[in-house]
């Protein structure tokens, strides 16, 4: 037994943390500006995340939610800012990089080429080869199973074209991609809105699973009531800045989406705004 | 032995064939490529036609073996042609490419060595010198081609277009009308010609053996792959057939070629040269497989293990599946895109060298209009212009399947135009049928 262990007046004698014990911060981006031509996508956004967490992204179209997120993993250069990651300053200059910080991205349709099987895909960019680097196609379709298997029992189709399989199929590839090469920091933009009802059920189950193993998620979605279900902070974006960033146990629906529509933080939306909603 | 026990006795079945006498079921267990499986049918259909239609013309010794040279040109350049196609992109400048780097191989062997360096005709490292140079002018041309299309981002249609005049242009430019003549002795073998340009008997055997001792264990191998992991096999029967059919068309292919004689003049020389008696009907001298077209088998065999078994070929492919998908993977797209062109123009050296090879010179409008067969070839052989899907066999055969017809009308004594209204009608149907099956086979 380690001294730690042996110890316990030693515990007792850190500051108290009564109720949750310290989750580390996993990523803290700062001050990040993008700017397309005349358009300021991004605009001074200052966010960060922690080990178990999910923080919903929400605002109304071109609020400039995924080009935040492109810049985290590493799909577009900021103009400006920092990005730390565990505490330290992170380079970030191509989706490479990102990926060797435990970033993973899923997103609603780019992410899967529809001609290749789900082992191709899952491996995308990441093949696993031999001694000689020829493709080892066998052990990548293993690898797949075997991950599947845990996320998505259903999930036969290991020979064919993706584009064959049903959109939860494909978003489960997705996510077994992003779980396989131990995403520590997951960014899911709009993960649901090309599926249906059950399926959609069965990616929030997995964003739970996720989340209760540790994996802090960024996740972008229209649907309000998704990111209240499923968040444990929201941040609004509007016209590309971060109106506010509230403790979902603090909020009700109605605050958030007052927040997006106004483009104001929860202290300024006043009560009449909100009975106006629903006016 | 441990390893022995450990292989899993649970296989998994959610893959097995439907049960039931389906025909179409257990032609699926068996995973052969349906597509190539009916290409290799219409071959089928094509030859006894154009053999009926000719009296027995076409199914014999001699013209087999011909299209077997005429086709290898045609199938090297059109794997190469699958990749670009597969990435999206065309490349219609390998007719010109061919002339230009054809041209450059015969003035390295007609007049750089010989009379430039002083060095003489028929050394026997000339024509090694002037495959080299050429090889490496195709990757040069191929590399300023695709940095243009990827990293300068000009569409390739437009590069290559570009390149289709230019290339041509540089060979009258530097040529003046000239045609250059002859090739190297050594280099001469490339070609194909019936004696000089084939193995003969003995090898075209030991060949054969090879090549059925590779079929062999590649299906061995992948069983025990399969195995190894816990995965369903194919069924024993279909690999038993699968490797019987294999190993019998090599066989038949020897035998055919074998069975072409040298001509009685080379046959006679050849008799007198090395004091071999005649017997009465004069010497017969097997030909055997063409070099070109061992080449073209040497080429299919590396471009499908490049397409289909590393990195390169997986990137090629879901490029053209998605290339936002290839760039979030992290694949470094524009470099893929720049070898693929860099791999074509390579490949279109070698098309060159057996060409001019064969002609014994290199003539100014050398490889015009390669290009429409190339293109014909590949998109015959199953390759689809939105992106994403095609196979190097299937190419192979396409550049067969438009060789047959060219030389089966050719025996028909067909005229030109017909022959290319022909080939169009041919070229568009077979995309049309393509294009409706798989429609029907994605719903
Ligand atoms: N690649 C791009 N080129 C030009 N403008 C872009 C590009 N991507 C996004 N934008 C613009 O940036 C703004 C934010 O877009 P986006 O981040 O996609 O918003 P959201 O995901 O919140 O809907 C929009 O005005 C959009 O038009
Ligand atoms: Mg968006």
């Amino acid at each position: 037994m380690s001294a730690m262990e042996g110890s316990p007046t030693a515990m007792d004698a850190t500051p108290a943390q009564p109720f949750a014990p310290p989750r580390p911060t996993l990523v803290e981006m700062r001050d990040i500006n993008v700017a397309f031509g005349g358009v300021h996508a991004v605009r001074e956004v200052t966010i960060d995340l922690r080990a178990g967490e999910v923080v919903g992204l929400v605002g109304g179209n071109g609020a400039g939610k995924s080009t935040l997120m492109r810049v985290l993993s590493g799909a577009h250069p900021a103009d400006s800012g920092g990005i730390m990651v565990d505490g330290k300053p992170a380079t970030i200059s191509n989706p490479r990089d990102a990926k060797t910080y435990g970033i993973e991205t899923i997103y609603q349709t780019l992410a899967l080429a529809d001609n290749i099987d789900a082992p191709g895909n899952m491996f995308l960019g990441r093949e696993l080869t031999d001694r000689t680097g020829t493709l080892d196609d066998a052990a990548m379709e293993s690898a797949t199973r075997k991950v599947m298997g845990r996320l998505n029992p259903n999930f036969k189709n290991f020979k064919t074209a993706v584009m064959s399989l049903s959109g939860g199929q494909r978003q489960s590839v997705a996510i077994a991609r992003a779980v396989h090469f131990n995403a520590r920091i997951l960014i899911m933009d709009e993960p649901t809105a090309a599926l249906g009802p059950a399926e959609t059920e069965q990616v929030r189950a997995l964003i739970r699973q996720l989340k209760s193993e540790g994996i802090g998620i960024f996740l972008i979605s229209h649907d309000i009531h998704d990111v209240y279900d499923l968040s444990d902070r929201i941040a609004v974006m509007y016209h590309g800045r971060i109106v506010g960033i509230v403790n979902k146990d603090e909020v009700t629906t109605d605050e958030v989406l007052a927040m997006i529509i106004m483009g104001k933080p929860l202290e300024k939306v006043t009560s009449e705004e909100i009975a106006q909603l629903h006016g | 032995m441990a390893e022995a026990s450990s292989v899993p006795k649970k296989v998994t079945r959610e893959e097995s064939p439907p049960s039931g006498p389906s025909l179409w079921g257990l032609l699926r267990s068996t995973e052969i490529d349906m597509r190539l499986l009916g290409m290799i049918g219409l071959l089928g259909l094509i030859w006894i036609g154009f053999n009926v239609m000719s009296g027995g013309l076409f199914l014999t010794p001699r013209n087999l073996f011909n299209l077997s040279v005429q086709s290898a040109s045609t199938a090297i350049m059109a794997t190469g042609m699958v990749l670009i196609i597969v990435s999206r992109n065309i490349d219609l400048s390998v007719g010109s490419m061919l002339g230009f780097i054809g041209y450059t191989m015969a003035m390295v062997q007609v007049e750089w060595i010989p009379k430039t360096l002083g060095l003489g005709l028929d050394q026997p490292y000339t024509w090694l010198v002037a495959l080299v140079i050429g090889i490496g002018l195709g990757a040069l041309i191929g590399g300023l081609q695709g940095v243009l299309v990827a990293y300068g981002r000009v569409p390739a249609f437009i590069v290559t277009l570009g390149g289709l005049l230019v290339w041509r242009a540089l060979i009258f430019r530097y040529a003046q009308g000239q045609t250059l003549a002859p090739m190297d002795k050594n280099y001469q073998m490339l070609g194909g010609a019936p004696a000089t340009g084939s193995m003969g008997d003995v090898a075209s055997w030991i060949l054969g053996a090879i090549v059925s001792a590779g079929i062999i264990y590649t299906l061995v191998n992948g069983r025990r792959r399969r195995l190894k992991y816990g995965f369903q096999p194919r069924p024993r029967w279909a690999e038993a057939i699968i490797g019987a059919f294999g190993c019998g068309a090599v066989i038949v292919a020897i035998l055919v070629m074998n069975n072409y004689a040298w001509p009685e003049a080379l046959a006679h020389q050849y008799a007198i040269d090395h004091n071999i008696a005649e017997p009465p009907g004069g010497l017969v001298i097997p030909v055997g497989i063409a070099y070109p077209v061992l080449i073209a088998l040497g080429v299919m065999l590396v471009m499908t293990y490049m397409a289909t078994r590393r990195r390169f070929g997986r990137y090629v492919f879901s490029i053209g599946g998605n290339p936002d998908a290839a760039e979030l993977g992290g694949i470094n797209v524009r470099r893929t895109l720049t070898l693929t062109f860099v791999l074509m123009g390579m490949l279109t050296a070698l098309s060159a060298a057996v060409q001019t090879a064969r002609l014994n010179s290199a003539v100014t409008n050398l490889g015009t209009q390669a290009e429409l067969d190339v293109l014909s070839a590949a998109v015959i052989g199953g390759t689809s212009f939105s992106g994403g899907i095609g196979t190097i066999p299937g190419a192979v055969l396409g550049a067969v399947v438009m060789q047959s017809l060219r030389s089966g009308m050719l025996l028909l004594r067909a005229d030109s135009p017909t022959q290319d209204i022909v080939v169009g009608a041919v070229l568009v149907a077979a995309v049309g049928v393509d294009t409706y099956f798989r429609n029907r086979g994605s719903r």
